[in-house]
């Protein structure tokens, strides 16, 4: 909470009233205020109106209360995409965070060649999950994909048809994304663990702890920071998926793999319910905040207590 | 490198246990290479082999016609162009977008780590919201703005959205970056006559040559793999690349050709591929710095 004058007497040249150079600071920051308050703060209470309005193809400032929320939790497109965003997000972040903490750690123990497997664990996570989705489509793809291989290869009545099973359809969603991710996760705890105090580890070591007490007793425990931050960026992913469902299953059999980006998009600019649309949105932007505010609560405290 | 098993006896226990550990390492490689190697594979089959084949079947010989389809005369949509208009349409927006959402993220970061003012912190608490909120709720009104501006359905108008929204994920790196800088340092170069830039300019951004590689890759990489802005605001002449290989490959009717599919994949994934292939560490460096704080 400190302020910019650094000086207390009047030794500098500069007059005590107006200084450029006081002011430099507000204005250089003043475009990326008025962008992040029109752009991020005014469009969010726009469309929060209009998710209470009865807007179809054009934006309409009639207002009918909470009908789109109501009609939104009616419609059963909208209940399947927020049914499988409860599956795909828990699924996709679990497997991820188990993934990422266990190929960190085995990737700890002074690997030969750690750069490389690094590198390739890490690659999926510089493409777009346009790609992935190309990709994923193909390879889960039942006529050509795994499911031919495995038949060619003599296994004559193995099945993996998920792609085209609307039950199993959204696993295929958290194949892909975990495909996608989980490196990422990877390389968060290996950074982690690389930050852990050395002299921490030696001492258990001298009282004799195994290799193993010493990760779960010890390591683990003090990576927690490193633990929140990746649930709160996977669930930031899931919450978010849109590309990677319009890519792999566009969505299909029929709605079976809709996510709720998925519906907003549809309702919003296809179907002509801007109303509902914004509806969707504003639930989206719900989910985001209920995990999102807890979290830079206790990150921007801890920071003004370290001062 | 600390954590390691150095003073004691490897005993064969020890041994099985490394074997193991390599070799689910290896495994576990395998699982992410896979989708790469048949993508690569499969775009160089001519259409008889990827029907007859499976997915790890090698083509009989290299093939790129494919790639030259994929590339110059494939369906996207409506029109037969290949992916190479919208390949040159992702570098249009992507190189303007970069430059300046790192420009501004720079000076941004610097004034709210080192130039505090009252409301400067609150601020960025503001603008690190903007990072994650879900852009569903911005894009009916971003859309509109973007008509309004006149610069709907073009190339310029997705410059504009991706500065608007990476602005604060650049703010947020270089925030980052410049806390750990003394603050003593400034208030001393201002007590010797420097003014705002002139400290910026001389001593700051000497500093800065990582964070603004780690900043320019990330963006480079956010924006190339955009999809939902492409798709919700560009027109057929300004799709960015993803947009269009999403349209090849599930718009095409009639006989589906998984080869060129693969290899328009292949191209659209090659830049940022090739961005993380060489600079990987900086990439890495991104993910984490950026990501664990914010």
């Amino acid at each position: 909470m400190n302020t910019n004058t650094p000086h207390s007497g009047s030794k500098s040249a500069r007059p005590s009233g107006f200084s450029l150079t006081d002011w430099m600071p507000k204005i250089v920051l003043a475009p990326t205020m008025v962008i992040a308050i029109v752009c991020i703060y005014g469009y969010m209470i726009w469309t929060a109106v209009l998710s209470f309005t009865n807007s179809r193809m054009l934006p309409s400032y009639k207002f009918v209360g909470w009908e789109q929320y109501e009609r939104l939790f009616n419609n059963d497109r909208w209940m399947v995409a927020l049914t499988n965003l409860g599956i795909f997000g828990s699924l996709f972040i679990l497997i991820c965070l188990f993934l990422g903490v266990m190929l960190a750690i085995f990737l700890d123990q002074k690997i030969r060649a750690e750069g490389v497997i690094r590198t390739i664990y890490l690659y999926p996570m510089a493409i777009s999950f346009i790609v992935t989705g190309t990709a994923w489509k193909w390879l889960l793809n039942p006529t050509n994909g795994i499911q031919k291989l495995m038949i060619d290869m003599g296994f004559v009545n193995f099945k993996f048809d998920w792609l085209i099973n609307p039950h199993m359809v959204v696993y295929c969603l958290v194949i892909a994304a975990v495909w996608q991710a989980s490196g990422f996760v990877m390389a968060l705890f290996l950074a982690g663990l690389r930050g852990v105090d050395g002299d921490l580890i030696k001492a258990a070591h001298l009282d004799g702890a195994s290799t193993f007490t010493t990760y779960r007793r010890i390591i683990l425990p003090s990576l927690k920071p490193v633990f929140f931050s990746a649930l709160v960026i996977l669930a930031h992913i899931a919450i978010k998926s849109f590309d990677l469902v319009q890519a792999l299953t566009n969505g299909g059999p029929g709605y079976a793999s809709d996510l709720p980006a998925n519906f907003m998009y549809t309702y919003t600019f296809s179907r002509s319910q801007i109303g509902m649309g914004s509806a969707s949105a504003m639930v989206m932007l719900g989910c985001i905040l209920a995990i999102l505010v807890p979290y830079l609560y206790s990150e921007l405290r801890g920071e003004r207590s370290e001062k | 490198m600390k954590n390691n098993v150095v003073g004691r006896k490897t005993s064969g226990v020890d041994k099985a246990l490394r074997i193991a550990l390599y070799a689910t390492l290896i495994l576990v490689a395998g699982f992410y290479l896979m989708p790469l190697v048949v993508m690569l594979i499969t775009s160089m089959k001519d259409a008889e082999e990827v029907r007859n084949g499976t997915l790890l079947s090698l083509p009989s010989y290299i093939h790129f016609d494919s790639w030259e389809k994929a590339w110059s005369s494939a369906c996207t949509g409506s029109s037969c162009h290949g992916i190479s208009p919208y390949f040159m349409n992702s570098f249009k927006i992507v190189i303007p977008a970069v430059a300046i959402s790192t420009i501004l993220g720079a000076i941004n970061g610097y004034v709210i780590s080192l130039w505090r003012f009252r409301g400067s912190n609150l601020f960025f608490a503001a603008l690190l919201l903007g990072c994650f909120i879900p852009f569903q709720v911005v894009l009916l009104p971003m859309a509109r703005t973007l008509g309004w501006l006149g610069i709907a359905s073009s190339t310029t108008g997705l410059v504009f959205v991706h500065v608007v929204y990476g602005v604060a994920f650049t703010t947020l790196f270089f925030r980052n970056f410049y806390q750990s800088i003394p603050g003593e340092l400034i208030k001393a170069a201002r007590l010797d006559g420097a003014g705002f830039f002139t400290i910026f300019y001389r001593i700051i951004l000497p500093v800065s040559t990582p964070i603004i590689v780690v900043t320019v890759i990330w963006q480079f990489t956010q924006i190339w793999n955009d999809f939902l802005f492409g798709v919700a605001f560009s027109g057929f002449e300004s799709q960015p690349v993803t947009v269009a290989l999403n349209n090849l490959v599930n718009t095409s009717f009639g006989g589906k050709e998984y080869n060129v599919d693969m290899a328009a994949a292949v191209i659209a994934a090659l830049p940022t591929l090739i961005v993380y292939v060489f600079a990987g560490k900086y990439f890495v460096r991104g993910l984490t710095a950026g990501a664990v704080k914010g």
